[in-house]
């Protein structure tokens, strides 16, 4: 009697932490640290080229998935030399505005940078900062977060 | 754009301040929990007056009008606690000639104020007195004559005296507001710039929204703003002519210019430029345009804002890892960090009266507004919230505006930016009426000073 309600317990907790694994697979996208990992929100400058980098809280380093996407641009943009592309640097919701344009600035530059170190030449990209201005994600929550806490590679021609 | 500057002739005819005698003070530099019972008596108007006033203003009764914008100052200052009029037991026009005081003690008003309204010449002349009802006697009167449409901004002008005699201290309620007017969606927010009387009437858009415009900034003399617009997509610092509508870019920056205000005398323009992900701060002298750097330093250095002698400026830096305040001599020269609480800082505005600095602060995932002294000492928050950032100083350094903003879900659900006030007790905390979301608040000096 007490044996079998034992293993009616332990299924209970079973299938209750099936159920909640489930809930948690069900929120959209990732976070490593607090740098976004997913891919929701983005979108591809040609097969295999996401157009964008994501930050961690106040930083300004490009991690190393960030490295990989921004060495994947930089070949796609030694391949189609005509093409300029702008960087549009954001920042969360979480920061006072003026501050946050300055970040903003500072991560498409530390886009930039990456790209021109990959042999791409400073005058086929442009910079500008949204800082906290046009984020992607409306919520209020860290992931939405850190979903706007990124650069984003846009064909300017 | 209606014009800007208005005449308006004060003319004194008694003026009684002398020797207070009266027994009426209010303390303003704690917070009031027991504001001061006055009565706002309706000003008096003769029927000839009130009939060419409802034809050309549309107004019932304008004295009744001018009363309510002078109540409705007084109340939310947090100071005053103007009685219901329906108590009222005096006769306007005769309240204003010789007060009963009897009648106005019983309902336990300290303070009366009566008046009359006349037209004069096609113009508005209003003559207003303030009574001391417990003592029984007048302790000020005034006149003024103005174009009608200025009728509100009697209204205005008649609280900042009554302030000015009851607290010692220049009012601010002859002032606006220039924000950033919000709509849409906040993943692609529509901002304009708008600019209101200091109580949320008379608001006038001043761009169309066609581009993101931010952090408009007052000059000295309130016909300038200085503000970044993403005009073609580049964000730059520009300069607007309130009463002709011109803009200009300032300055001929290879990139963004940001966080403007103007100095103190009104000559120069302070702000953020950043280049190759550095962010220093410059100044560009509007006559000369000869541009200055002022901060040379690799980490972020932005919100400058000018001390009222134009002798300091505090800045934003996050030059320690993270964002904090930092004071130092307007040439750039004795940079020193001033704060050093918990959590981040930004924002930093000094007061008009010079003695201390506004600033947002963030601090375990909460925005405080708070006030410190010009070397960091004496740190106090005033008011916390979700979020919330950006004060500006009343002119008189009593009162702080800033904006707040709600939560919101990923379909942008629950937000909402507002703009609100508190006094520098961190007492009487007020949304401030706005047409539409509002952000980014900037307090005018007095109109008429």
């Amino acid at each position: 009697m007490s044996l079998n309600k034992i293993f009616r317990n332990t299924l209970l907790v079973f299938f209750a932490s099936i159920l909640l694994s489930a809930c948690a697979v069900k929120t959209t996208g990732k976070m490593q640290g607090d740098v976004y990992t997913g891919k929701d929100t983005v979108e591809y400058l040609a097969s295999g080229v996401p157009d964008r980098v994501f930050f961690a809280t106040n930083e300004t380093v490009l991690t190393t998935a960030s490295r990989e996407t921004l060495r994947k641009q930089a070949s796609w943009l030694r391949k189609n030399s005509k093409i300029n592309v702008v960087l549009e640097g954001h920042a969360d919701e979480r920061g006072t505005r003026e501050y946050n344009l300055a970040l903003g600035e500072r991560r498409a530059n530390a886009a930039k940078d990456y790209l021109m170190t990959y042999g791409i030449s400073g005058n086929r990209i442009s910079v500008i900062s949204y800082g906290k201005e046009r984020p992607v994600d409306s919520g209020s929550n860290p992931l939405a977060w850190s979903k706007n806490r990124r650069s984003v590679t846009v064909k300017a021609n | 754009m209606r014009k800007f500057i208005f005449l308006i002739y004060v003319s004194l005819f008694i003026f009684n301040c002398g020797k207070a005698w009266s027994l009426i003070e209010v303390d303003i530099t704690r917070g009031n929990l027991n504001p001061l019972p006055l009565a706002v008596s309706p000003l008096s108007v003769d029927q000839n007056s009130k009939e060419k006033f409802k034809d050309t203003l549309k107004l019932e009764d304008i004295g009744a009008e001018i009363s309510k914008v002078v109540e409705n100052n007084l109340r939310q200052s947090g100071l005053f606690n103007p009685l219901d009029p329906k108590a009222f037991l005096q006769k306007p026009d005769i309240a204003h000639v010789k007060p009963r005081f009897e009648d106005w003690a019983l309902i336990k008003a300290q303070a009366l104020i009566t008046g009359e309204v006349k037209i004069v010449d096609e113009k508005l002349r209003v003559e207003f007195r303030l009574w001391d009802v417990l003592a029984g006697k007048e302790i000020m009167a005034l006149a003024f004559t103005t174009v009608s449409e200025n009728w509100r901004r009697v209204g205005h002008i008649i609280t900042d005296k009554v302030y000015q005699r009851l607290t010692g201290e220049k009012g601010y309620f002859d002032t606006r507001i220039i924000y950033v007017a919000e709509e849409g969606l906040k993943t692609s927010r529509i901002k304009k710039l708008a600019i209101m009387d200091q109580d949320g009437f008379n608001t006038k858009y001043l761009t169309l929204g066609n581009e993101l415009v931010l952090t408009p900034r007052f000059n000295p003399t309130n016909q300038m703003v200085t503000y970044l617009s993403y005009f073609k997509n580049l964000p730059r610092v520009y300069l607007l002519d309130i009463e002709t509508g011109i803009q200009e870019v300032v300055g001929d920056f290879p990139g963004m210019t940001f966080a403007p205000r103007f100095s103190p005398d009104g000559k120069k323009i302070i702000m953020s430029f950043a280049k190759d992900g550095n962010s220093d701060i410059y100044t560009m002298d509007l006559e000369s345009r000869e541009v200055e750097k002022i901060t040379n330093h690799p980490s972020i250095d932005t919100s400058p804002s000018y001390s009222p002698d134009g002798k300091y400026i505090c800045f934003n830096s996050d030059r320690s890892g993270y964002q904090q305040i930092y004071v130092m001599r307007s040439d750039g020269s004795k940079v020193k960090r001033i704060s050093f609480g918990n959590g981040l800082y930004g924002t930093p505005v000094w007061s008009p009266r010079g003695d201390l600095i506004a600033f947002t602060k963030l601090h375990k995932g909460k925005f405080y507004i708070g006030v410190m002294r010009t070397d960091g000492t004496g740190e106090r928050l005033l008011t916390e919230n979700y979020y919330q950032e950006a004060p500006s100083w009343s002119p008189n350094g009593r009162v702080l505006i800033f904006y707040r903003e709600t939560k919101s879900d990923s379909a942008g659900k629950g937000f909402s930016a507002k703009l609100w006030s508190i006094d520098l007790t961190g007492y009487n905390e007020r949304m401030v009426k706005t047409e539409t979301d509002a952000s980014d608040p900037s307090w005018s000096s007095l109109l008429t000073d």
